[in-house]
């Protein structure tokens, strides 16, 4: 009480300086969120606009060529479709491994003890920052030995180990998994496995859940190792890989109408999704990081 | 801390099986390429009719990348673009973290805000960097309504042609772009980092400060920024090595030629050359360097994340 009779005091003595000042954030925040949108904006006007009429010049108002211009994107010589379909089978699949055996990782040193425990934990932490791309050689070169050329196997197995993960989804279970719910279970006779499965992943669902969101999106935005794995079969690339070749062939003779519907394409359902989940998104970041 | 009895012991060659996973996945995937690329470093392959002939070719290879492959002109590329974003990003961001923390402004519509300013992260960077592209392009809609502005303000006569500006032609507007657009993509994410960071400072020292009379001015760079500073070195070292890591951007932007004159050609840039015609010797001694570069700067982190944690702690 005491103290909020002190901040209104304080506050009674600066109320223009901080209602002006309040004006000035929104401003500064508004044409800040314009910069962010505009660009979007854009692309989803002229997604929707003749090749010659985004000749002529630049429109705030849509036009109604949005279904032609998508038809030509789709049916054009890059399998966009497909692409995108590869996409969603690689990007879930890296986001159900990653989450599924970081956590198992994360329990494995936070629930045992065992004499190398410190020194494992101290190493994953050391590799975190290490990026994919200084060992991409020695992987290509695996990849080509192995023959998986062209196989979505070396995008999507690795992420089982990803040290980040692993971190964000230790830290949550330090503050929600009790250990004496997990002496509870083996008193009930529950093997590791059982209770790992049945007791431990359910308590994670949480921070599991804003981590596959994360590996999900930085899957699907991959660009570098996919591009050098996925090399041949034009039937198994990946989005960015096809909207990269978007911009290696002539680009002067492209119908405009289809470069901005293919752009769109991609970028617009990750934007639907992003709206629907923002809040555990954005929330699920400042928890990680607060911890972190 | 924990105490263990007799009975949980056994249950401890658990912790050894549940880590097989991450073990055997690190190792195939990320250990032996990493021993690989170090070993090709050393050596030289090349065609010779249809065999493709390898030889030990010491420290060649890094003399090489240092004469020939313009690996300091390449860093410097790198870094130069990470600067100019990154200066405009991390005041940006210190300035909305600061008046979406600040209890005295009350800003409405925060969750709005932050949804929309992140949104640029989750964009996949070869689509962003393609939309760029398209929209600077000489006959794309940013040249479009240049052309308007200065007709409208007579800049050009009447009947004047427009000639467009070719944004790709200049080094300072690629330089510029590719900054433009990291900045955007990472700016949201920095401020909600450092907006976690404000808010887990303790409000009593805020509320003192405004008691004894000083202005949110003073409040942010006497309290604020000095009890934020290890969070600001760790946001602006992820930054680094994130920086150094610069690829989609820039090599969809220019389509991998790093024009105007190689000026925006990044170090991840070249070592994708390397990697597309199978010139592993150079391309190891290239990754090998980034590694050294960015284990240093990663131990850094570690120092400072330890740091943190303490300062949490206490």
């Amino acid at each position: 009480m005491a103290k909020n009779i002190q901040v209104n005091i304080v506050e009674e003595k600066t109320k223009g300086g901080v209602k002006s000042r309040r004006l000035v954030a929104y401003i500064v925040l508004g044409i800040t969120c314009f910069f962010c949108l505009i660009w979007f904006y854009v692309l989803l006007i002229n997604a929707t606009r003749y090749h010659g009429e985004i000749k002529s010049g630049f429109s705030a108002l849509p036009s109604s060529y949005l279904f032609y211009n998508l038809k030509n994107a789709l049916t054009g010589t890059k399998p966009i479709l497909q692409g995108m379909i590869n996409s969603v089978i690689i990007s879930t699949c890296t986001a159900v491994l990653c989450v599924y055996f970081s956590a198992m990782t994360a329990y494995a040193i936070h629930a045992y003890n065992f004499r190398l425990k410190k020194l494992i934990f101290t190493f994953i932490l050391a590799i975190m920052m290490i990026p994919t791309q200084v060992t991409a050689l020695g992987f290509l070169q695996l990849v080509d030995n192995m023959k998986l050329n062209d196989s979505f196997i070396p995008l999507i197995v690795p992420s089982i180990a990803s040290p980040i993960v692993f971190f964000y989804i230790k830290q949550y279970m330090e503050s929600s998994l009790p250990h004496e719910l997990l002496e509870a279970a083996r008193i009930d006779g529950a093997g590791e496995i059982r209770i790992y499965n049945t007791i431990v992943l359910p308590l994670m669902v949480p921070a599991m859940a804003v981590q596959a969101i994360f590996s999900f999106v930085s899957s699907w935005n991959n660009y570098f190792i996919p591009a050098l794995v996925l090399t041949k079969d034009d039937k198994k690339k990946t989005l960015p890989i096809l909207i990269a070749e978007l911009r290696n062939t002539d680009y002067a003779n492209n119908d405009l109408g289809k470069v901005y519907a293919t752009i769109a394409f991609s970028i617009f359902p990750v934007i639907v999704i992003y709206l629907i989940l923002s809040k555990y998104i954005v929330g699920g970041l400042a928890a990680g990081s607060v911890k972190g | 801390m924990k105490k263990k009895n007799r009975s949980v012991v056994s249950y401890n060659k658990w912790g050894y099986i549940f880590l097989i996973p991450f073990t055997v996945t690190f190792i195939i995937f990320q250990l032996i390429p990493l021993v690989s690329t170090v070993v090709n470093s050393f050596y030289i392959n090349y065609r010779d009719g249809l065999e493709t002939v390898v030889k030990f070719n010491g420290v060649q290879n890094y003399v090489k990348i240092f004469t020939e492959d313009h690996v300091l002109r390449n860093f410097g590329n790198t870094m130069i673009m990470w600067i100019m974003g990154f200066i405009p990003q991390i005041v940006i961001s210190l300035l909305f973290a600061a008046w979406f923390s600040d209890p005295s402004l009350r800003l409405k519509g925060q969750r709005f805000f932050k949804t929309v300013i992140y949104l640029p992260n989750l964009i996949m960077a070869a689509a962003f960097s393609m939309l760029f592209f398209t929209l600077f392009a000489q006959e794309g809609p940013v040249n479009n309504i240049m052309e308007s502005i200065q007709r409208l303000f007579g800049v050009l006569k009447e009947g004047e042609a427009y000639t467009p500006y070719d944004f790709m032609a200049h080094t300072g507007s690629v330089r510029g772009l590719v900054a433009l657009m990291n900045c955007l993509m990472w700016f949201g994410n920095t401020t909600i980092l450092l907006l976690a960071g404000m808010m887990g400072i303790d409000t009593s020292l805020f509320e003192a400060a405004e008691v004894d009379g000083a202005t949110s001015n003073q409040i942010f760079w006497r309290i604020t920024l000095p009890i934020l500073r290890p969070i600001l070195i760790y946001v602006m070292i992820t930054s680094l090595i994130g920086g150094l890591q610069m690829f989609d951007v820039p090599q969809i932007l220019t389509n991998g030629s790093g024009q105007p004159n190689n000026t925006s050609m990044t170090l991840i840039m070249q070592l994708k050359a390397h990697l597309y015609s199978k010139n592993y010797g150079v391309g190891g001694a290239l990754s090998v360097i980034l590694f050294f570069i960015t284990g240093i700067l990663s131990l850094i982190v570690f120092k400072f994340n330890g740091r943190t944690d303490e300062y949490g702690k206490a």
